[in-house]
Parts: C-alpha cells; sequence; structure tokens
C-alpha cells in the first residue's frame, strides 16, 4: 500500500503497530511521535469556528468508569463527540457493577452491543490488559489504579512540545507522591523513550526506591537537587486522602519542602511549571505560581481533548466491510 | 519514476508541465476581477495535501511574477473528512491543514493534481464549508482522468486523459518526487481501496 504513492518516499511511514492503549512501555519514539504529530493537527481543528469533524462518523466509543473522574472523562467524551463517534458512558454508580457483575461480564455485555473501543478506568492495576484479553474491543486505557495513565502522559508531552525543540536531553522532574502515581510512572516512560532525562523527587514515604532501577529515573528527596537544571517541574497533587496513612505530617510541611514558590520561579528563571491537575493551591504549587505565566497547566487541559481526538483516530478498528 | 516498470505511457515532461501551469496561472488571472482593489484581500489559493500544495505554491509564484499580486496560499488536508476513512487497512496519516485567511466572502481556487472519482473533491468542499462560507470555490487539477462517481466539476484542468479503472495517473513534483512530470501506469495488485486521486 505505502509503495503505491509515490517512487520516492524515502522515510518510512508513520504508523501504531499496538492495537490496544494499555501503558507507554512498548511504545517506540516513532509511535510516541506519530501520536503527538496526530494530535497536533487534531488540535487546529480545536480552534476552528466549528470544532468537529466528520471521520469517526459509525464507530461507537464506550467509557466505563470505574473510579471517579471528571476532566479524563470529560475529555475523552469531548474528543469522541469532536469526531462525531458515538458515545455511550456507564460510571460506577447507576450500574449493574453494584449489583456485583464483574468486569468481565461488563464489558462482554457491552461488546455484545457493538462497540468499538472501550475506554476503561479502574482501581485494579492491570484492568485494560485484562479486558483487552478476554475481549474483541480496543481498550484505552483512562488510568488503572497506580500503574498507568497512557493518554495523561502523552499529553503531558504533547504540551512540553509546544515550549522545547526537543526531548532529547530535557531534563523533566515530577515532584510529589511518586508511590501512588499512575500520571509519574507513564510519563517517565514515555519521556525516557524520546530520551528525556527524569528525576523523581519526594518525601521518602513516597518515593519508591525501585523506581531508579526499573524506570531509568534519578531519585532524589531534596527539591533544591530537583530543580537544579530543570528545564520543566511536574507537581503532582498531593492526595487529601491520603494523609490519614501517616506518608507526610500536614500539607503545611509538605508545601514547605516540596512546594514550589515565586522564589524558585525568580531561582530559575526558564523553569516551566506543570501540574495533571486538579491543584491544591498552597500545597504543591504556591497561589502565585498556579498564575504564573510559566505554568503551562491549562494548555495541558486544551491537548488533552486534542491528545484523545488523536489516540481514538488511530486506534479505531477498521470496518470489516472494506 | 522513469525507471518504475509499470509504466504504460509518460503524458507530460516537466516542461509541459511547467507549460500547464503558465496556462492555468493565465486562467487564474483571467477570473479576477481587473478592478477589483485587492485581489489578494478577495482571492485566494488553495493546495489540497500533498501535491496540490506544490502545485498551488507554483501557481503563487507565476502569479505574482506576472502581476505583484501576491494571492495568499492556504493548505488543505482531507484525511478527516473522507468517507471512505474507516474502511481503509491502516489509518490515513493527517497532514497539516493551515488557511492563514478568513474564508468567509473570499473566492477560493482548489488546487489538486488528478481528479478522479471526485470523492477527494467532495472532502474537500466540506472541509471547506467548516471553515466559513466562501465566496466561491473554483477547483483546477493537472488531470482530469473521469469515472466520477459523485457530480464534482473542474473549472480549470491542465489535460483530460480517458483512463481505465485499473490504471493509475501519477503527477510527480521536484519538491516530493525528485523529478517533474506525468505519467500513467498499472495500478498495482492487488487493487485495494486507495487514493481516489491514483
Amino acid at each position: 500500500m505505502a509503495e503505491s504513492r509515490s517512487s520516492a518516499a524515502p522515510d518510512r511511514k508513520a504508523e501504531l503497530r499496538h492495537e490496544h492503549l494499555l501503558d507507554l512501555s512498548t511504545y517506540a519514539a516513532d509511535e510516541l511521535r506519530h501520536l503527538l504529530d496526530t494530535a497536533q493537527e487534531f488540535r487546529a481543528v480545536l480552534d476552528r469556528p466549528i470544532r468537529q469533524v466528520p471521520t469517526l462518523q459509525g464507530t461507537s466509543v464506550a467509557s466505563l468508569f470505574f473510579e471517579p473522574s471528571t476532566r479524563t472523562k470529560l475529555s475523552f467524551s469531548l474528543a469522541a463527540g469532536r469526531l462525531s463517534a458515538e458515545t455511550v458512558s456507564l460510571s460506577k454508580s447507576g450500574s449493574s457493577v453494584t449489583k456485583g457483575e464483574t468486569l468481565k461480564d461488563t464489558a462482554r455485555n457491552v461488546e455484545a452491543m457493538k462497540v468499538d473501543v472501550v475506554i476503561l478506568r479502574h482501581s485494579s492495576p492491570g484492568a485494560p490488559h485484562f479486558l483487552a484479553r478476554c475481549t474483541d474491543s480496543v481498550i484505552i486505557n483512562a488510568g488503572d489504579g497506580a500503574h498507568a495513565h497512557p493518554t495523561q502522559a502523552l499529553l503531558d508531552l504533547l504540551t512540553m512540545r509546544a515550549h522545547v525543540d526537543t526531548f532529547e536531553d530535557l531534563q523533566v522532574s515530577i515532584i510529589g507522591d511518586i508511590t501512588h502515581s499512575r500520571v509519574a510512572r507513564s510519563n517517565v516512560q514515555a519521556l525516557t523513550t524520546l530520551g528525556a532525562d527524569v528525576t523523581l523527587c519526594g518525601p521518602a514515604t513516597m518515593l519508591p526506591v525501585e523506581m531508579e532501577a526499573a524506570m531509568d529515573a534519578r531519585t532524589t528527596t531534596r527539591l533544591d537537587a530537583a530543580l537544579e537544571g530543570c528545564d520543566i517541574a511536574m507537581a503532582l497533587r498531593i492526595q487529601m486522602e491520603r494523609q490519614d496513612e501517616g506518608l507526610f505530617p500536614s500539607t503545611r510541611e509538605y508545601h514547605q519542602q516540596y512546594g514550589i514558590t515565586p522564589d524558585h520561579l525568580r531561582r530559575h528563571p526558564d523553569l516551566l511549571i506543570m501540574h495533571p491537575g486538579p491543584v491544591n493551591r498552597g500545597i504543591e504549587l504556591a497561589d502565585e505560581v498556579v498564575d504564573h505565566d510559566r505554568a503551562i497547566i491549562l494548555s495541558q487541559v486544551t491537548n488533552g481533548v486534542a491528545l484523545r481526538m488523536a489516540v481514538l483516530y488511530l486506534m479505531a478498528p477498521q470496518r470489516d466491510d472494506g | 519514476m522513469s525507471s518504475d516498470d509499470r509504466i504504460k505511457a509518460q503524458l507530460m515532461t516537466a516542461r509541459d508541465l511547467g507549460r500547464t501551469l503558465d496556462r492555468m496561472a493565465q486562467q487564474i488571472l483571467e477570473r479576477i476581477d481587473p478592478d477589483a482593489p485587492a485581489p489578494a484581500d478577495t482571492f485566494a489559493l488553495v493546495g489540497m495535501q500533498t501535491r496540490g500544495v506544490h502545485l498551488a505554491r507554483r501557481l503563487q509564484t507565476r502569479i505574482r511574477a506576472q502581476t505583484d499580486i501576491e494571492l495568499p496560499l492556504g493548505l488543505l488536508d482531507v484525511t478527516m473528512y473522507r468517507d471512505d476513512v474507516r474502511l481503509r487497512l491502516e489509518q490515513p496519516e493527517i497532514q497539516t491543514t493551515r488557511i492563514p485567511f478568513d474564508v468567509t466572502d473570499r473566492h477560493l481556487v482548489l488546487v489538486d493534481d488528478v481528479v478522479f472519482t471526485g470523492r477527494t473533491g467532495r472532502a474537500a468542499l466540506d472541509a471547506l464549508m467548516d471553515l466559513g462560507r466562501p465566496a466561491s470555490v473554483q477547483f483546477i487539477t493537472i488531470i482530469d482522468r473521469q469515472h466520477r462517481e459523485v457530480p464534482i466539476a473542474t473549472d480549470i484542468v491542465g489535460r483530460e486523459v480517458p483512463t481505465l479503472p485499473d490504471e493509475e495517473i501519477r503527477v510527480c513534483v521536484e519538491e516530493v518526487d525528485e523529478e517533474d512530470g506525468v505519467w500513467l501506469v498499472k495500478a498495482p495488485l492487488p487493487r485495494s481501496v486507495e487514493d481516489d486521486a491514483r
């Protein structure tokens, strides 16, 4: 097929070799770049007066959210809508899940209704992998426990790419509760594949030592060390519900040691600030930092829709009648 | 291209292609009202990815050389609007769409290399209408190979070539294919759902 294009096509055609988007550990650099390039083109659609294209007419997308989520769910359903796909969604409350139906049976039933793509958010790591094995639908992981959140990492990369020329040797520090963060894991996988250097920083109680060896990232418990020579600092949300677990003494003390303040911005004049949201103002980031020009948090949100459009476009299965 | 063993005939040399573009530039100029105060504000070229973009750029250069009119140039990729996007073996790559002007109330000249079934032209019209309400759209192609499946007409054509459905037309441009020229080739087997232009 590729050769029927033209006799002289020197570069290999960009393609996605994966059938599902479960985590980014097996995605090669060219696949990540292809996803980001495609997202860039969809980004342009979002800036037009008519923000909808007919591309995925007739494709049905089911969102199964077994864990609360506002932005990710909204972002996926906007992305599907902008591509004219048909969407159904199901959340934990008000479904037969509360009646004790297993994940497998729920998914099988949704599949029997001829759904092409299933977007899954689940509290158990590996739930999407399990679904991919037991159904024929394309599975997109929208967050599974503390394991992976691939579309969040990809939208972070898309946001970074608007500000830097290359990921090669880019210094990125991820700060916060690394242990419980699927965002951190997915970001480390994608960033290191593209050649960036990642530093993970947080209190020792939230910083698994195995990460350094397993994930090819540096770890430190000192914020100053993490910000030295850093291009982009990504602060993670502190989950307030974890405070009871005794991982850090108080939010005030966390902010004193790991919160990014205007002083840090002054000392590092080129540092960009990211955050997957929702921000706890005055804890991960000082108020002034959230509203600073160098905080690129809101463009992360817009890019999320474009990125998820690209994921749906590239992963939606081809129709059989072709 | 010249060494491809599936070639049936060369339809245009580089020189022929150059002359065809000269004539097409002239025909575009004839459609621009000479009394209009600022043609660059009321007309624009829109090149369809990939080869249409290069052809449109050459038309822009020719028009500038003759008249000092700098027509704005937009790039259009119609992949998102194709009717066969989900029927293909793999997802086609989405290329850049960049229309750096407001299409509303503007006369647009849509440029592509080949018109065949007309489905690409249909997709292009839908894409343009989503960007605004153009005053008019004219469609120009280097080759019209016939076999229309939807009622899409061309306004300016370099050459009409009656073809068989299992043949393909290759319009090559230096910028992508290293040489200029137009060839008639045998379609590769097995025949898949392909670009309707080819």
